[in-house]
C-alpha cells in the first residue's frame, strides 16, 4: 500500500482540476558570473515515474537540483512541484520533495536514527510519527540492524541507503536524487535503482534520477538529455532514441552530444 | 510492518507545534554536536580561565581601576576583566558556530538543513538560538569555577540577572558569526576572521581596561572602541552582574543583534544571498 498523500494539491485544498506534473521546469536559466550552467531548461517529470536525467559531469545536473531544492534561486524561470512555484510557495513545494544530494549530507557523529530524527524535527513531524517512519523507512533499505550506529561507520552503500530511506521519511512525492550510485560497486548500485525503481511502482513516487552512468537507463524510462546546460531531447527513452535515428539511448546521446569518438565506452550492456 | 503506518494528508504551511517541534530539533542536533565535541567545551573554559587566573593575576598590581559604573568602590582587575572574559566566550562561541556553518556547508551537512520546508529565517534563528543556549551555558561554568577563585557578583541574584545579557550578547555575536560564515568561501579562510574580527574586537573593547584609560593613549582609539558593538556587550554584561541596566549597551546590542541578523539571513536568501556564489555546481 502506498503511504502517501494521493494528491498532494487534493491535500492541501489547492487543487484546480487540472492535474499538474510532479515537477515542472520551464524555461529555466542559471549562471555563474560569466559561466552559463543553465541555458533555458525546460522539462518535466510526470506523477509517479522514473525520470533520468542524463549528463556528463559539468552538464549542470548539480545546478538543476540546487535549483529545485531552492538552495539558490533561478535566475529566469520557474519550477514547480506539484504546482507550487519553489520561489514564491517554497514550504509547499519542498514539503513535497525528498532529496538524496550528490555529496554525502549525513551528519557521521550522529547515529542513523539521529540523524532521521534531526530530518524529521527539520520536517515537524512528531516523536511518535517519527518512530513509526523511521521503523518503517530502515526496514524498507534493510537497515533497521544499523539503527543505532554512528554513520560514520556505515560503508559508502550503507550510507546511501540511510539517506535514501531519510528523504522517503517525511513521505514525500517526489523524489531527487543526484548520482546516488557513483562511487559504489555494482552490487550495491543494482539494488539501490531496483529499491527506487520499486519507490516508483509501488508507492507512486515521481523520481528524477541524476546520472552519467547510461546503464541505468531503461528503455522504457523518460529521459532528460542535458549537455553544457542546454536540453538535448527528452522524453521517453525509446522514443529519444527513434527520434535520433539509433538503436538505443546510450547512441542517441553519443550522436546528439557529439561525443562519438572521444573513447567513452557508452553502451548499453 | 507497513501497515501500521497510515498516510496522512498534508494541509497548508505549518502549525506552532511544528514549528515548535522544528526548533527543539536543530538545539537538540547542536547539543548533541556539543556533547561529542567536548573537548570544545573544556578549550572554550580555558582561554578565559588562562586569561583570569594568569594574566589578570599578573596585571593585578600594575593595573589600578578607578571607580566607574557600575563599581561603587574599587575592584580588582580580575573583577574587572571577568565580564569582559565571559564576553570573550560568547565571542569565540559566536565564531564557533561561523566555522561550524562553513564546515557544515563544504561537508554537505548544510544542505539538509537549508532544504527544510520551514522558513529559512526560522531556521537560520533556531540554529542562532541553539549556538546561544551553548555559549550561555559555557559562561555558567565559566563563573562556577570563577567563584572558587572569589569572584562573583556582589549578590546571587547577579548570576540571574546576567541570564538576559548574556543571551542578547550570544544572540548579537552569534549573529555576526553566522553573516561571517556566508562571506567566507573555504575553511581555510577563517584563519582571517580570528585577525580581522576576533582579535580587534576583543581588544578594542572595554573587556580588559575601562575606556577611560584608552582615552588617555588615544582618543581615537577609544572613539573606535565606543563604536565596537563588542564594548556594548561587555559593558551589558557588566552592568546586569550588578542588576543594573546600561541603556546604551542594551540599545548597542539589540539594534547591532538585529543588522547582523537581517544581513545574515540576506546572505543566506536563495536569491539575493552569497550562498549561489558560493556553492557553485
Amino acid at each position: 500500500m502506498s503511504f502517501y498523500p494521493p494528491d498532494p494539491e487534493a491535500a492541501s485544498g489547492q487543487h484546480t482540476g487540472v492535474i499538474s506534473p510532479a515537477l515542472d521546469i520551464a524555461g529555466v536559466s542559471h549562471s555563474y558570473g560569466k559561466r552559463k550552467a543553465l541555458d533555458n531548461v525546460s522539462f518535466g517529470v510526470r506523477r509517479a515515474s522514473f525520470c533520468v536525467l542524463l549528463g556528463l559531469n559539468g552538464a549542470g545536473k548539480s545546478t538543476l537540483f540546487c535549483l529545485i531544492t531552492r538552495l539558490f534561486a533561478a535566475q529566469k524561470g520557474t519550477i514547480r512541484i506539484f504546482g507550487f512555484d519553489v520561489n514564491c510557495a517554497p514550504g509547499e513545494a519542498l514539503r513535497r520533495l525528498g532529496v538524496v544530494f550528490q555529496a554525502r549530507t549525513l551528519d557521521l557523529d550522529l547515529t542513523v536514527l539521529q540523524n532521521l530524527s534531526y530530518h524529521a524535527a527539520l520536517h515537524g513531524m512528531s516523536a511518535q510519527e517519527t518512530k513509526l517512519r523511521a521503523g518503517f523507512v530502515l526496514d524498507q533499505v534493510a537497515m533497521t540492524g544499523r539503527a543505532h550506529d554512528k554513520a560514520r561507520d556505515l560503508s559508502g552503500g550503507q550510507i546511501r541507503r540511510v539517506e535514501i530511506a531519510r528523504a522517503l521519511l517525511h513521505q514525500p512525492c517526489m523524489l531527487l536524487l543526484d548520482e546516488p550510485t557513483v562511487g559504489l560497486d555494482v552490487k550495491v548500485r543494482a539494488d539501490i535503482l531496483k529499491h527506487v525503481r520499486g519507490l516508483v511502482a509501488n508507492e507512486s513516487i515521481g523520481v528524477l534520477w541524476a546520472t552519467h552512468l547510461i546503464d541505468e537507463i531503461e528503455p522504457g524510462d523518460d529521459a532528460v538529455l542535458l549537455h553544457e546546460g542546454k536540453i538535448l531531447d527528452h522524453g521517453n527513452a525509446a522514443e529519444v532514441a527513434a527520434r535520433a535515428g539509433v538503436p538505443n539511448i546510450a547512441a542517441a546521446f553519443k550522436r546528439l552530444t557529439g561525443i562519438a569518438g572521444e573513447g567513452t565506452s557508452w553502451d548499453l550492456p | 510492518m507497513g501497515s501500521a503506518v497510515t498516510a496522512k494528508p498534508q494541509g497548508d504551511g505549518f502549525g506552532l507545534a511544528q514549528y515548535a517541534r522544528c526548533f527543539k530539533g536543530i538545539v537538540w542536533r547542536e547539543s548533541l554536536r556539543y556533547w561529542h565535541q567536548r573537548e570544545r567545551f573544556v578549550s572554550a573554559l580555558v582561554r578565559p580561565l588562562v586569561w583570569l587566573f594568569i594574566f589578570a593575576s599578573g596585571f593585578r598590581s600594575v593595573l589600578g581601576v578607578s571607580i566607574i559604573p557600575p563599581y561603587d568602590t574599587y575592584v580588582l582587575y580580575d573583577v574587572y576583566i571577568t565580564p569582559g572574559l565571559m564576553a570573550m566566550i560568547a565571542l569565540f562561541g559566536g565564531m564557533q558556530s561561523s566555522l561550524s556553518m562553513v564546515y557544515d556547508r563544504e561537508m554537505g551537512n548544510m544542505r539538509s538543513l537549508l532544504v527544510s520546508p520551514f522558513p529559512r529565517w526560522f531556521l537560520l534563528t533556531s540554529k542562532l538560538a541553539a549556538g546561544t543556549a551553548v555559549s550561555a551555558a559555557q559562561v555558567y561554568a565559566f563563573l562556577l569555577v570563577a567563584y572558587f577563585w572569589e569572584i562573583e557578583p556582589p549578590s546571587p541574584w547577579g548570576y540571574l540577572s546576567v541570564l538576559p545579557a548574556l543571551i542578547l550578547a550570544g544572540l548579537m555575536l552569534g549573529a555576526l558569526g553566522m553573516l561571517l560564515s556566508s562571506l567566507i568561501k573555504q575553511l581555510e579562510n577563517f584563519a582571517g576572521v580570528m585577525n580581522f574580527v576576533i582579535f580587534p574586537m576583543f581588544f578594542a573593547s572595554s573587556a580588559l581596561y575601562p575606556l577611560w584609560r584608552v582615552q588617555e593613549g588615544s582618543p581615537w582609539l577609544a572613539f573606535f572602541c565606543e563604536l565596537n558593538p563588542f564594548t556594548h556587550a561587555v559593558e551589558l554584561i557588566r552592568f546586569a552582574l550588578y542588576e543594573q541596566i546600561n541603556v546604551l549597551a542594551l540599545a548597542v546590542v539589540l539594534g547591532a543583534t538585529v543588522v547582523f541578523l537581517a544581513a545574515a539571513i540576506a546572505a543566506y536568501d536563495p536569491s539575493r544571498g552569497m550562498l549561489k556564489r558560493r556553492e557553485g555546481s
